[in-house]
């Protein structure tokens, strides 16, 4: 530890990245007086985000590891992996809000600034080496995230969903709180390394306080990546918030949420891997039986990828259960393949909203095909991803995470991913069933922007580069993640 | 002086009285109160940790933990009132537009 620079200014420019997304969404507040014209608000946010991406690689080039704030702040190649799905996520997010936002009369300023706040908790929390910044993080992400999911204020269903995503993460948060007061008071410390080297020295790994600790922080990140059975919120949550916040809240929170439990699993906990996996292998086993199955009863297509995104998030947390850095890698490999499968899927629900039209409706989605080919044949790619059928990404995600699965010995676990996974196809194929051999009921009329055009070349293109040459992405997430 | 487990199982019995009120209410007022109960029974025992530890982390998360629950709390508060606007009820049962 640098004993010249206690305050640690030197570390304000490993931080860069995240003080240019909370200024430039702080300038968004002051813009929104000014400015009546929300494109102008929405390029200003991803213009930011661009300057933060180029910053987070400038840094990410030239420093690689990097330690600031008394070792509480953490810059590696795994926190800027993790940053970079965030920068994705945020800027797709814009792209396909604009339009949508404006036909749901909500159409506020403060949307995007909101949007990059909980980003730049979603950074701090990748970036968190000490678990009061895992906190801090946490919540910035998390209040946020609560006032974006019920700002369709006049719409009852909004404010419910808001209500109850405020209510059972304002619970998990507590959660939290207290594994951490339990972990500082048996190690005396809440620095991440610490923990490690404490659990060693004091030899208490095998203690069962330790092991509450560690189970009350797992279940807090539990509720943030909607693991059964902690997952109560998430259908309501996203069938009621606004379809632009659903794929937001979809995957970055849910990133996020898997950058702290991989941290804090493998960097303070790493030595009661055993004891982990006794709590992770059931709950993943049940995480993918609920989401697949729960999810075949759905009639909601936004409820539908509600349950959807939870089976994913089960299949996801094979690659941490399989403990090893090649593990990692695969989750994170996936959650990168995921956050443009998602947002893909959710762009194309989007366009079908118009005034006086939800089309929420699975059944909105017969003869798709016959009126509008292109949205049909974009809604199929994003299908097909979900399902994991080559040459789509969603393969690559879900090969190496099994792969990675069977190689650290748990072959019974992805035998049981893989016999979901066949199950969940069902879900999706309907949908392109659906599409392509029924016939229209009403003409639908889509709703579509030169920036909702973006957002879905974006995705589409990426879903099937990934799937067709998977080295580039898994390239990067290997040097990102070395192991 | 006061042993550390008395704070330890004082913070545990809160934490616990917390939960069951979010779990058992029907009401959202109580239920929201029985959220800073727990929030509250944490700061309890990361005080007693600190003491004992003689280390400041503990204290400085404490100092934290009620910041971000003032922040919580103005949000929650504002969202219930959203709510409250449009459907005019404090009942936990009664909020059951979203389900399936």
């Amino acid at each position: 530890m640098e004993t010249t620079d206690l305050v640690g200014l030197s570390g304000l420019r490993l931080i860069i990245p995240e003080l240019t997304v909370i200024c430039i969404a702080l300038i968004l507040l002051l813009l929104e007086l000014i400015v009546k014209k929300k494109e102008v608000m929405a390029a200003v946010g991803i213009a930011g985000t661009l300057v933060a991406l180029y910053g987070t690689f400038k840094l990410f080039g030239i420093n690689g590891p990097g330690q600031a704030f008394a070792n509480m702040f953490v810059l590696d190649g795994y926190a800027n992996f993790f940053k970079l799905i965030f920068y994705v996520n945020v800027i797709l997010t814009m792209c396909i809000s604009l339009k949508y936002m404006a036909v749901e009369k909500a159409s506020y300023g403060e949307y995007y600034a909101l949007l990059l706040f909980s980003t730049s908790g979603m950074m701090i929390m990748a970036s968190a080496a000490d678990l009061i910044v895992l906190y801090l993080g946490l919540e910035l992400m998390a209040l946020s995230t609560y006032i974006l999911a019920g700002l369709m204020r006049k719409q009852l269903r909004s404010n419910e969903a808001a209500l109850k995503y405020f209510f059972l993460g304002a619970f998990s948060s507590a959660f939290l709180l207290y594994g951490i007061s339990l972990t500082y008071g048996l190690t005396g410390t809440t620095n991440l390394k610490e923990i490690a080297a404490s659990l060693q020295a004091l030899n208490i790994a095998d203690s069962p306080i330790v092991f509450l600790g560690l189970i009350f922080l797992i279940v807090s990140f539990g509720f943030k990546i909607a693991l059964v059975p902690f997952h109560m919120w998430a259908p309501d949550v996203y069938e009621g918030a606004p379809t632009s916040i659903t794929a937001f809240m979809s995957v970055g929170p849910k990133a996020a949420g898997f950058a702290v439990l991989g941290r804090v699993l493998f960097e303070a906990f790493g030595s009661m891997h055993v004891q982990w996996n006794a709590v992770l292998i059931p709950l993943a086993v049940i995480t993918m039986a609920a989401g697949s199955v729960i999810a075949l009863a759905q009639s909601n297509i936004k409820r539908m990828l509600a349950y959807s995104s939870i089976a994913h998030a089960g299949y996801m947390l094979l690659g941490i259960i399989a403990g090893t850095p090649g593990g990692l890698t695969s989750t994170v490999n996936y959650l990168m393949i995921y956050t443009f499968m998602n947002i893909g899927a959710f762009a194309v629900i989007i366009m079908l909203r118009r005034e006086g039209f939800q089309g929420e409706s699975i059944d909105d989605y017969m003869g798709l095909a016959k009126g509008h080919p292109l949205a049909a044949a974009l809604m199929l790619i994003f299908m097909f991803s979900l399902t994991g059928i080559p040459p789509t990404a969603g393969f690559i995600g879900k090969f190496y995470v099994f792969m990675e699965a069977i190689n650290s010995g748990h072959t019974n676990l992805a035998i049981i991913a893989v016999i979901f996974s066949v199950i969940s196809a069902f879900f999706y194929l309907r949908i392109v069933m659906y599409m392509y051999m029924k016939d229209p009921k009403e003409d639908v009329v889509l709703t579509t922007s030169y920036s909702m055009n973006f957002a879905l070349a974006i995705t589409a293109v990426m879903v099937l580069v990934i799937g067709v040459f998977p080295s580039l992405l898994l390239d990067l997430v290997r040097v990102s993640i070395p192991g | 002086m006061v042993p550390l487990s008395w704070y330890i199982v004082l913070s545990a019995i809160v934490f616990s009285i917390g939960v069951f009120g979010f779990l058992a209410r029907r009401n959202l007022i109580i239920v929201f109160m029985s959220l800073e109960l727990m929030l509250n029974s944490v700061n309890i025992s990361l005080a007693a940790f600190s003491h004992y530890l003689q280390s400041m982390r503990g204290q400085i998360l404490v100092f934290f933990i009620i910041t971000v629950a003032a922040a919580e709390a103005a949000i929650g508060l504002a969202i219930l009132i959203a709510f409250y606007r449009n459907n005019p009820t404090i009942k936990v049962d009664e909020i059951n537009l979203l389900k399936g």
